[in-house]
């Protein structure tokens, strides 16, 4: 009895007590907030593959950024806040250069402790569309592009299509049933009286995911002649194979980025040639980048991805995400002339980031991905997407890059932006002086 | 040999009722009061505080919750998750309404909102048993859920549908928002659930305690005994959703900071609080704070502590473990020890009364 009493009591001390490793100051620790577990596997692993061979590759090759080498660690979250906020706890006394949380749940949680912390947000394209304001949100960045911007380029691929005229169409949006899904609904709104069409709303609940009978019922009811899709994990394979299904024209189903995995579309089989996705970079393993990644890491057996898994959407995006990183680490680097940069000298990297296509060109992106650029009071740069499509074994670019409607999207961000931070008495004003790009 | 009542006399009929009859006891309490109120906040590191000692004392209380409806009374209640909620989105709505009034005020006055809406969904059990009830109560949770979500007026139609949780002062020391502490708001938190306890403690040892406990053994029984079973299965169930109201509204305001509270009262937390209820020991306090401290230190155990004790473990891999540590450990109770860890926590003082010489 009195055995394992003690070493319950001895694990329970070392765990109490347990202090927080600390890296050698050469090194640049970037944790990874990933999930490989729980409902939303499905797109996490993938995406967590790509981040990780992508720092992992500069490693390998280029010995870190700036010959600094990067210490990944990831940390498993299950697309769940609760565990996500563990997560930030355990690696926020360790110096992180920045935090990418993974999840809006958890990107909303982290928001306000960011200038506590003085640890920088990167949420990639999701979060707190309002967090696109520097002004208000100093430390919190979601480049290249919100969602706000997505439903106006969805818009204006229709407007394309349709010839200029969308007056007496019907354009729906089905959506998951929680605050990342509703994101659009604003934007749609107000497009909707500019352009004259109909806008009709279709919400699936979270626990609903896999059975959307009758939101496609109520679309087939509707004529609905569009549909956005603005959803995440089961959803959207649900929502893909649903349309082939009913017979909804499938090139005009047009999903957020976040609903472009490729087994989202591989679930409608061969009726899903012709689905569309919205997208900031390209698809496959052609670009030095990748071969890069190949060689570096998959050949070394360093990576958790399959061979044939490179190249697909989300593991691009993985990718894509890194690559982000590491620029705004480089661009900290240039800035403060230090080696081994912090939170704070990465915040001012990402304020200054911006990745021209020369320097695409020099990262092995040439057409993988467009000029980003980041300004201080424009966190994310509202940046040009473009249309992907389904071509029945990968997405192809189906559209030019184009522009989101900021004239639209700008003045709801600021408004949204200054709501957020008048509800918080205790939101401090923004002390840190502005980068020049 | 130390742990023994010989030559503890008890001379008032107040000390022959006293919930802790042996000094060795009071002295215990004594002593976890002390490690909780001033060694932990002195030596706990920042992760240890936030991540590990705050949502225990949160479950805690939210089992408790559970506890009193469950254990004590018998109506087993699926809905928990969704009186936490009520009680976080009613401390949101009056602090925002009323951001003056102390925020300490407003957490406990959100449990009575949780209570009238917990009473509400209790009127079933007064025809309804078993399952059935477990149903009408699973309702409830769906109800509600969908109203979090539905409801703009709650979230303060915020496009992002997450509860903002602005910063409120006690003594000019910030408690809730990004700039309070871990030790200041473990603190709060823990005068909040040390007084609860009491609060529930006098309550369950009393007349209304006892009234439970008769309705839960057999209620026609007590109701022969002059037990009216409505007020007393109403009671129940607006004491414990006041309970799981005031855990809910520390939840967001203590622990969570604020963010997507639909997502965080899912039908997952009311399951998560029924199993800690379980494991730790239906019908008794202090299974509460058992349950919760291993259903919810044990996934922490495995993900941050074997590798910082130098185990390397993938945290996929300590994820898919805990998931068949609960279940087994559910399993393992259900068939040998059904009372939880509060039946083995009283066996072992048992033992330990007559040790070194068990007869």
């Amino acid at each position: 009895m009195k055995h394992p009493l003690t070493k319950t009591a001895l694990a329970a001390a070392a765990f109490a007590s347990f202090a927080v490793p600390s890296f050698a100051q050469d090194s640049i620790y970037v944790p990874l907030l990933t999930y490989r577990t729980g409902p939303f596997a499905g797109s996490g692993v993938h995406i967590a593959n790509g981040m990780r061979d992508y720092l992992e590759m500069l490693n390998q090759r280029d010995g870190g950024i700036g010959g600094v080498k990067i210490v990944i660690e990831e940390c498993e979250t299950g697309y769940d806040t609760k565990k996500g906020v563990e997560c930030y706890e355990s690696v926020k006394g360790k110096n992180p250069v920045l935090i990418g949380p993974y999840s809006t749940g958890i990107t909303l949680q982290v928001i306000p402790k960011a200038a506590v912390d003085k640890i920088p947000v990167l949420s990639m394209a999701y979060g707190l569309s309002a967090s696109a304001d520097g002004t208000n949100f100093p430390w919190v960045f979601n480049p290249p592009v919100t969602y706000w911007d997505g439903a106006s380029v969805f818009i204006r691929h229709v407007i394309q299509a349709e010839k200029g005229d969308l007056k007496g169409k019907t354009i729906g949006l089905i959506h998951l049933d929680a605050p990342f899904g509703k994101e659009p609904i604003p934007v749609l709104e107000a497009l909707a009286k500019e352009y004259g069409f109909t806008l009709k709303l279709y919400p699936v609940p979270a626990a609903q995911m896999q059975n959307q009978g009758s939101q496609w019922l109520a679309i087939r009811r509707d004529k609905v002649d569009w549909i956005y899709n603005q959803g995440w994990g089961a959803m959207n394979p649900t929502a893909v194979k649903e349309a082939v299904k009913n017979g909804f024209p499938i090139d005009k189903l047009v999903g957020v980025w976040w609903a472009g995995g490729d087994d989202d579309a591989r679930a409608g089989e061969a009726g899903a040639k012709g689905y569309k996705t919205l997208n900031f970079h390209n698809t496959g393993a052609d670009f030095p980048v990748m071969q890069d990644i190949l060689k570096h890491v998959h050949e070394k057996g360093l990576s958790q991805a399959k061979k044939e898994q490179v190249g697909e959407n989300l593991y691009n995006r993985g990718v894509y995400n890194s690559m982000l990183i590491a620029e705004a680490v480089r661009t900290a680097q240039k800035i403060t002339g230090k080696k081994a940069v912090k939170g704070e000298d990465v915040r001012r990297g990402l304020e200054a980031l911006n990745i021209t296509e020369a320097r695409l060109k020099e990262l092995g992106m040439e057409g993988f991905a467009n000029a980003v650029k980041v300004a201080c009071d424009d966190h994310n740069g509202h940046n040009k997407v473009f249309v992907s499509q389904w071509d029945g074994t990968k997405y192809v670019k189906a559209s030019e890059w184009m522009d989101p409607m900021k004239s639209i999207v700008r003045p709801l961000i600021e408004a949204e932006a200054k709501d957020y931070v008048s509800k918080d008495a205790g939101w401090p004003k923004r002390t840190e002086p502005c980068e020049k790009g | 040999m130390f742990y023994r009542e010989s030559g503890q006399f008890k001379k008032t009929y107040a000390a022959d009722m006293a919930v802790f009859p042996i000094l060795q006891d009071r002295i215990g309490i004594a002593i976890i009061l002390f490690v909780a109120a001033v060694i932990i906040p002195l030596f706990g590191s920042t992760f240890f505080i936030s991540s590990v000692m705050i949502p225990f004392l949160v479950f805690s209380l939210a089992a408790m919750g559970l506890n009193i409806v469950t254990g004590y009374t018998g109506l087993i209640s699926l809905g928990t998750g969704a009186f936490m909620g009520v009680g976080a989105f009613a401390c949101y709505k009056l602090t925002t309404i009323f951001p003056n009034v102390n925020i300490i005020i407003w957490i406990l006055a959100s449990g009575f909102f949780s209570a009238a809406i917990g009473a509400l969904f209790g009127l079933p059990s007064l025809r309804i048993k078993g399952f059935y009830l477990a149903v009408a109560t699973l309702a409830a949770q769906f109800f509600l859920e969908w109203c979090f979500v539905r409801i703009p007026w709650l979230y303060n139609y915020s496009a992002s549908g997450a509860i903002q949780v602005p910063q409120r002062t006690l003594f000019d020391l910030p408690i809730t928002g990004a700039n309070a502490t871990p030790v200041t708001r473990y603190l709060v938190l823990l005068g909040i659930v040390v007084f609860l306890t009491w609060i529930a403690s006098n309550i369950l040892h009393g007349r209304i305690g006892r009234t439970f406990m008769a309705v839960r053994d057999m209620d026609i029984a007590a109701e022969l005994m002059g037990i009216r079973l409505l007020p007393a299965k109403l009671m129940a169930f607006a004491l414990s959703s006041f309970y799981c109201g005031v855990a809910g509204a520390v939840m967001m305001f203590l622990w969570y900071g604020g963010g997507e509270a639909a997502d965080a009262f899912n039908i997952r937390q009311s399951f998560n609080i029924l199993f800690m209820v379980i494991i730790g020991g239906l019908g008794s306090l202090i299974g509460c704070y058992f349950g919760a401290a291993l259903l919810s230190a044990v996934p922490l155990i495995l993900k941050f502590g074997f590798p910082a004790m130098g185990i390397a473990i993938g945290s996929q891999t300590a994820e898919h473990i805990n998931h068949l540590f609960v279940g087994s450990l559910i399993i393992f109770f259900l068939i040998v020890e059904p009372h939880g860890l509060a039946r083995l926590w009283q066996i072992m003082k048992q033992k330990l009364r007559t040790w070194p010489f068990p007869y």
